[in-house]
C-alpha cells in the first residue's frame, strides 16, 4: 500500500466541511492573530500618527512627514516632561532597588520573628489602589506643609516600587540552591566573601529585573504622580493634560521610540543570555 | 589564614556527638575515630543521620552536644572556612556563574594564593578534563560535573575530604566506573576520604572501613568483609546484602563451636561469630552459602531437612530459590550456575546444608526484619 | 545572636521608609476622613471632630460611582481573563520555538505609555476614527450610536490596559504544567474539555487567582480610563476622589471614599483568596 493509493481512497469532503476542518485545526493560530492584532492596534495607531503632519492637534490624518521625528522636542514641554520622567524614574529605581533588595534578603534568607507580618507589609502597598496611595501621601505632605513637587513624587514612586522589587528579588533568592553558599564556605570563603563572590552574582539578574520593573512602573505612573507632583510635569501627566485639546505628534514620536527602544533592549538581552548559554 | 585549625592534620575524632532538631534526634551520642589516610564510608538508609554527621564534620552544622577533633585541634565550633576539610556536595553545587577553572581555583584564591594556574591544571589533568577549563558548569555532563566537584575539593589538599552521596545522580554504569576512579584518586593523592552513601555495594567497593548507621547511632564498624561475614545486628545482616535469620536456641558447646537447635534440628557455629547474650538466638546464614540437595543425596556440615522448593528464578550467573521449611519460614538460596546440573523444580523435596563456619548468631530478641524495608532511593535527605 | 540581628538590620531602612510613607499616610487618611470644615474657616480648612457619619454621607452621595467602580472592574477582569487564558495557554503549549518571541510581543505594547495607548483608543473609537464609520456602514451600530463616552469604551480601555497583569501570571502558571499530565488525562478517557476542566484549570488556578487580583485591584481604583474614554455618566470612584481633592478641596470626603475603597478591595480580596485557597501569592 502506497501513500498515493491511500489518498485516492479518501473521498473529498464538501467545501464547507473542509473550511470548518481547517478552522478547527488552526483555531489557536487564528485566535493568536486576533489577539495580537488587538494588542497592537493602539501601538500601530500611535506609531502611524507620529508621522502625521498635524500641526497642533493630532486628531485627524493630514499628511505624511518626518518632521516630528527630526524634531521630537518641537512641541512645548514634551521634552522637559520626558526629562522629568526619566529623572524621577532613575531616582525611584535606585532607592527602591536598594531598600527592596535588603528586605528581600531579610525575608528570603532568614527565619525571624515577624516574618509573616513583614510579608503582609510588603503585600499591602500592592493591594492598595494607586489613587489611595497617591491621595494619602498628598494628605501627609499637606499636614507637614511640604508642597508637592519633584522629591515628593520620587518618594511616592519608591513606595509602590519597593514591594515589586521585594517580590522579584525574593523569587530569585528562593530559587538559589543553599548548597552553593555552603560550598563557598567549605572552600574557605568567609561570610562576606561568600556573599560577594557567590550570592550576589547569582541574585544579580533578579535585582536587574527588579530595577527594570521599578523604572518602567515609575516611568509609566500617572495617578500617584498626578497627586504629588504639583507643578512638575512628567510625560504621562503631559499626555493626560493635553489629551483634551489634542496631543502633539511629538508625544507619539516619544511613545513609539520608547516602544522600539524597550523592544530592542529585551531582544538584545535575550540574544545575549542565549549566546552565554551556548558558548 | 593559616591558623591552627586550618593547618591541623591527623585522625578525625568525634566524641559523644548528639544533634537534635527540636524533639527529633538526628545523631545520638555518636563516637567515632577515622584514621588519617583511610577511605571511610558512613553507610545507612536515608534519615539515619549520616548526612547530618558529615555536615557537622564540614562545619555546616554545630553539634548539640559533643566535640570534634582533628588531630589534637578542637574544631567543634570553627567555621567551615576555617577547617582544612572540603566537601564534594550531593549534586555537586558547582558555581553556575563561574568557569570550571574559576570553580576549581575558588578555594585557592580565598586562601590568598596568587598563582593558581599550576595547581588547577594539575588537578584538571588528574580528573582527565583539562579541555573543559573555560566552560561553564551547565555545559558539562553529570559525570564531568562530578569530577570537577572532586577536583575543586582536592585541589586544596584538605586533611579530610567529605563525599556526600557523590555518585547518587549518575547512572549505574558511570557510577561503577567512578567508584573505581575515586578509589584510585584517593590512593594517588593520599587524602583521608569520608564517604556518605546509602548504597551498600558502593560502600563495600570503595571503603576500607565502613560504619553502618541506623537511627542516629553506629550499628557496627569494620572492614567490608568483616561486616558481611560477621554482622552483629539484624539491621547490619539485612542492610548489607541479604540474610536468612532462623529462630533457635543455644544448647551446648563443642570445642570452639557452639551447638544450636533450630526447630528441632541441631547445627554448629563458630563461637566468635555469636553475638547472643543468652541462649535465645537468630542463626544467620547468607543465601549464597546454602547448598540445596535432593533428599537421597548425602550431605556434610549443617543440615536442615524437610524443605520444599516454592519458587525458582533463573538470573544467569545464579539461580535463586525460595525454599519453604517445615516451620513455615521461606529461606532464600542462591546457587551458582557453575556445575552443569539442571535447576531444581518447584515442588521438589530438598535438604539445605552449609559449612558451619558460615553461620553467625544474633540476639534472639532482635527484630528479624530490621534493615530490610529501607527505601534507598531518597537522595534529598536534608 | 548574629543570626537574629542581621535580618532586622536589613529590614530597618525599608520598613522605616514604608512606615513613614505608607502606614503613616494611611493612618493620616483615616484621621482626615472624620474631620469637618472649620467654622468660619477658609475652603480646605478642617478640624478633627471624629464625625464617622462622613463615611455614610460620602457613600450615599457616591453610591452610584462606587458600585460602578466595582462592576466595571469585575467585568474588565472577567473579559481580560477570557482573552488572556487562551493566549497564555497557546504561548505555553503551542508556541514551540517562537515562545520567547511571542512572550515579548505580548508585553511589548505596554512599553508605550499607558496614557498614549488610552488616548489612541479614544481616537480609534472616536467619531474621526475608522471603527465607528465602518461599523455604521455595515449596520452593526446605528447612526446615532457612539463608542466613546460610553461604559463600553471605559471597560474596554481598562481591559486592554491591565491585560499583561492577567496574561503574565497565567502564562507563568500554565507553563509550569507538565504536558504529560494532560496526555495522561487523555489516556485515562478524558476528552479535551474534561481534561481542561479537571486537569489544566485546577493546575493553573494560582495563575488565575494572581492574574485576576492584579487586574482587579488597579481597575477598581482607576479613573484615567473613565476620564479619557468615558463621560460624566461613566464616572468611577477614582474620578470622585480626584475631583474632591483638586477641585472641591473636600479632603474628608475624599479620604473617606479612599478608605472605603481600600477597605472594600481588601475585604473582597481576602474573601477571594480564602475561597480560591491560594495564599502563596506574595
Amino acid at each position: 500500500m502506497t501513500v498515493k493509493q491511500k489518498d485516492a481512497s479518501i473521498p473529498t469532503l464538501p467545501l464547507g466541511a473542509q473550511i470548518s476542518r481547517w478552522i478547527g485545526r488552526n483555531l489557536i493560530r487564528i485566535y493568536m492573530v486576533f489577539a495580537f492584532t488587538y494588542l497592537f492596534i493602539p501601538v500601530a495607531y500611535t506609531f502611524a500618527f507620529s508621522f502625521n503632519d498635524s500641526g497642533k492637534s493630532n486628531l485627524i490624518w493630514k499628511g505624511f512627514t518626518f518632521d516630528n521625528w527630526m524634531n521630537p522636542c518641537g512641541a512645548p514641554e514634551v521634552c522637559s516632561a520626558l526629562g522629568n520622567s526619566i529623572k524621577i524614574g532613575l531616582l525611584a529605581t535606585i532607592f527602591s532597588t536598594i531598600l527592596g533588595t535588603m528586605i528581600a534578603f531579610a525575608i528570603g534568607r532568614y527565619a525571624f520573628k515577624g516574618r509573616s507580618a513583614s510579608n503582609l507589609l510588603i503585600f499591602l502597598p500592592m493591594a492598595t489602589p494607586e489613587i489611595v496611595l497617591g491621595a494619602s501621601l498628598l494628605s501627609l505632605f499637606l499636614v507637614f506643609q511640604i508642597s508637592p513637587g519633584f522629591w515628593p513624587t520620587v518618594l511616592a514612586h519608591v513606595v509602590f516600587c519597593v514591594s515589586f522589587v521585594v517580590v522579584t528579588v525574593k523569587a530569585r533568592i528562593a530559587s538559589l540552591d543553599p548548597r552553593l553558599e555552603q560550598a563557598a564556605m567549605d572552600l574557605y570563603a568567609n561570610e562576606f566573601q561568600t556573599f560577594r563572590r557567590v550570592t550576589l552574582p547569582l541574585v544579580a539578574p533578579g535585582i536587574a529585573a527588579a530595577a527594570l520593573l521599578a523604572f518602567s512602573l515609575s516611568f509609566d505612573d500617572f495617578i500617584i504622580t498626578n497627586f504629588n507632583s504639583g507643578t512638575v510635569t512628567t510625560f504621562p501627566k503631559f499626555v493626560y493634560v493635553s489629551a483634551a485639546r489634542g496631543i502633539p505628534a511629538q508625544a507619539n514620536v516619544i511613545g513609539s521610540a520608547m516602544f522600539f527602544l524597550a523592544l530592542a533592549l529585551v531582544i538584545v538581552g535575550q540574544v545575549v543570555s542565549r549566546k552565554r548559554k551556548v558558548s | 589564614m593559616a591558623d591552627s585549625a586550618n593547618s591541623a592534620r591527623g585522625d578525625l575524632k568525634l566524641t559523644r556527638i548528639t544533634k537534635s532538631y527540636g524533639d527529633f534526634t538526628a545523631v545520638d551520642d555518636l563516637s567515632l575515630t577515622i584514621p588519617e589516610g583511610s577511605f571511610f564510608a558512613l553507610l545507612g538508609p536515608s534519615g539515619c543521620g549520616k548526612t547530618t554527621t558529615l555536615r557537622m564534620i564540614a562545619g555546616l552544622e554545630e553539634p548539640t552536644v559533643g566535640s570534634i577533633h582533628l588531630g589534637s585541634t578542637d574544631i567543634t565550633t570553627t567555621k567551615p572556612y576555617q577547617r582544612p576539610i572540603n566537601t564534594v556536595f550531593q549534586n555537586y553545587a558547582l558555581f553556575p556563574h563561574l568557569t570550571i577553572f574559576e570553580n576549581i581555583a575558588f578555594g585557592l584564591r580565598r586562601r590568598g594564593i596568587k598563582d593558581v594556574d599550576e595547581a588547577v591544571n594539575k588537578v584538571l589533568n588528574l580528573v582527565e578534563l583539562p579541555h573543559l577549563a573555560q566552560r561553564k558548569p551547565t555545559q558539562l555532563s553529570g559525570g564531568q560535573q562530578q569530577r570537577i566537584a572532586l577536583a575543586r575539593a582536592i585541589v586544596n589538599r584538605p586533611a579530610l575530604l567529605l563525599l556526600d552521596e557523590p555518585l547518587g545522580a549518575l547512572d549505574l554504569k558511570l557510577r561503577r566506573q567512578m567508584q573505581i576512579e575515586l578509589k584510585w584518586i584517593q590512593k594517588e593523592v593520599g587524602l583521608t576520604f569520608v564517604h556518605v552513601t546509602h548504597d551498600q555495594e558502593e560502600a563495600m567497593t570503595m571503603a576500607d572501613t565502613i560504619a553502618v548507621m541506623n537511627e542516629g547511632k553506629i550499628e557496627q564498624m569494620g572492614s567490608p568483609a568483616d561486616l558481611y561475614d560477621n554482622p552483629k545486628t539484624a539491621f547490619v545482616a539485612n542492610f548489607l546484602g541479604q540474610s536468612n535469620l532462623i529462630k533457635g536456641s543455644l544448647v551446648g558447646t563443642d570445642g570452639d563451636s557452639l551447638v544450636a537447635e533450630l526447630f528441632g534440628q541441631k547445627i554448629s557455629l563458630p563461637r566468635n561469630r555469636s553475638h547472643a547474650v543468652d541462649s535465645s538466638i537468630f542463626a544467620g546464614i547468607r543465601p549464597e552459602k546454602f547448598r540445596i540437595s535432593l533428599l537421597q543425596t548425602p550431605v556434610s556440615g549443617n543440615v536442615l531437612s524437610g524443605g520444599k522448593i516454592e519458587d525458582v528464578s533463573y538470573i544467569g550467573v545464579s539461580t535463586q530459590y525460595q525454599v519453604m521449611m517445615p516451620w513455615g519460614q521461606e529461606l532464600m538460596v542462591f546457587e551458582q550456575n557453575d556445575d552443569g546440573v539442571a535447576p531444581f523444580q518447584i515442588g521438589d523435596a530438598v535438604n539445605i546444608s552449609w559449612e558451619p563456619i558460615f553461620t553467625f548468631a544474633l540476639r534472639g530478641d532482635e527484630d528479624a526484619e530490621a534493615g530490610t524495608e529501607v527505601i534507598p532511593e531518597d537522595l534529598d535527605e536534608e | 545572636m548574629k543570626k537574629i540581628s542581621t535580618p532586622y538590620l536589613l529590614l530597618i531602612p525599608g520598613f522605616a521608609f514604608l512606615f513613614i510613607f505608607f502606614i503613616l499616610p494611611i493612618a493620616n487618611l483615616a484621621q482626615t476622613s472624620t474631620q469637618t470644615p472649620l467654622l468660619n474657616g477658609d475652603t480646605g480648612q478642617y478640624e478633627q471632630t471624629f464625625r464617622f457619619a462622613n463615611y455614610i454621607d460620602a457613600f450615599i452621595e457616591n453610591r452610584e460611582q462606587f458600585s460602578r467602580s466595582f462592576i466595571y472592574a469585575i467585568i474588565a477582569t472577567l473579559i481580560a481573563l477570557l482573552i488572556s487564558y487562551p493566549l497564555a495557554y497557546a504561548l505555553a503549549f503551542k508556541a514551540g520555538k517562537y515562545k520567547n518571541i511571542l512572550l515579548v510581543l505580548v508585553v511589548a505594547p505596554f512599553f508605550t505609555s499607558f496614557l498614549l495607548r488610552t488616548v489612541a483608543w479614544k481616537q480609534i473609537l472616536g467619531e474621526e476614527g475608522f471603527v465607528v464609520p465602518s461599523l455604521r456602514t455595515i449596520g452593526v451600530i446605528s447612526e446615532s450610536t457612539t463608542l466613546t463616552s460610553t461604559s463600553f469604551a471605559v471597560v474596554m480601555g481598562m481591559t486592554y490596559n491591565f491585560l499583561p497583569f492577567m496574561t503574565l501570571p497565567l502564562y507563568a502558571s500554565i507553563d509550569r504544567i507538565d504536558p504529560r499530565t494532560l496526555e495522561a488525562s487523555g489516556d485515562l478517557y478524558a476528552n479535551g474539555f474534561t481534561t481542561f476542566r479537571k486537569v489544566t484549570l485546577p493546575l493553573s488556578m494560582p495563575g488565575v487567582v494572581a492574574g485576576t487580583l492584579l487586574t482587579f485591584i488597579p481597575a477598581a481604583g482607576d479613573y484615567v480610563n473613565a476620564q479619557i474614554l468615558g463621560s460624566p455618566n461613566t464616572k468611577m470612584l477614582g474620578n470622585v476622589i480626584e475631583s474632591r481633592y483638586f477641585k472641591i478641596v473636600d479632603y474628608p470626603t475624599a479620604a473617606a471614599l479612599s478608605f472605603t475603597l481600600m477597605a472594600a478591595i481588601l475585604i473582597l480580596v481576602t474573601i477571594y483568596i480564602r475561597k480560591a485557597g491560594t495564599e502563596e501569592l506574595v
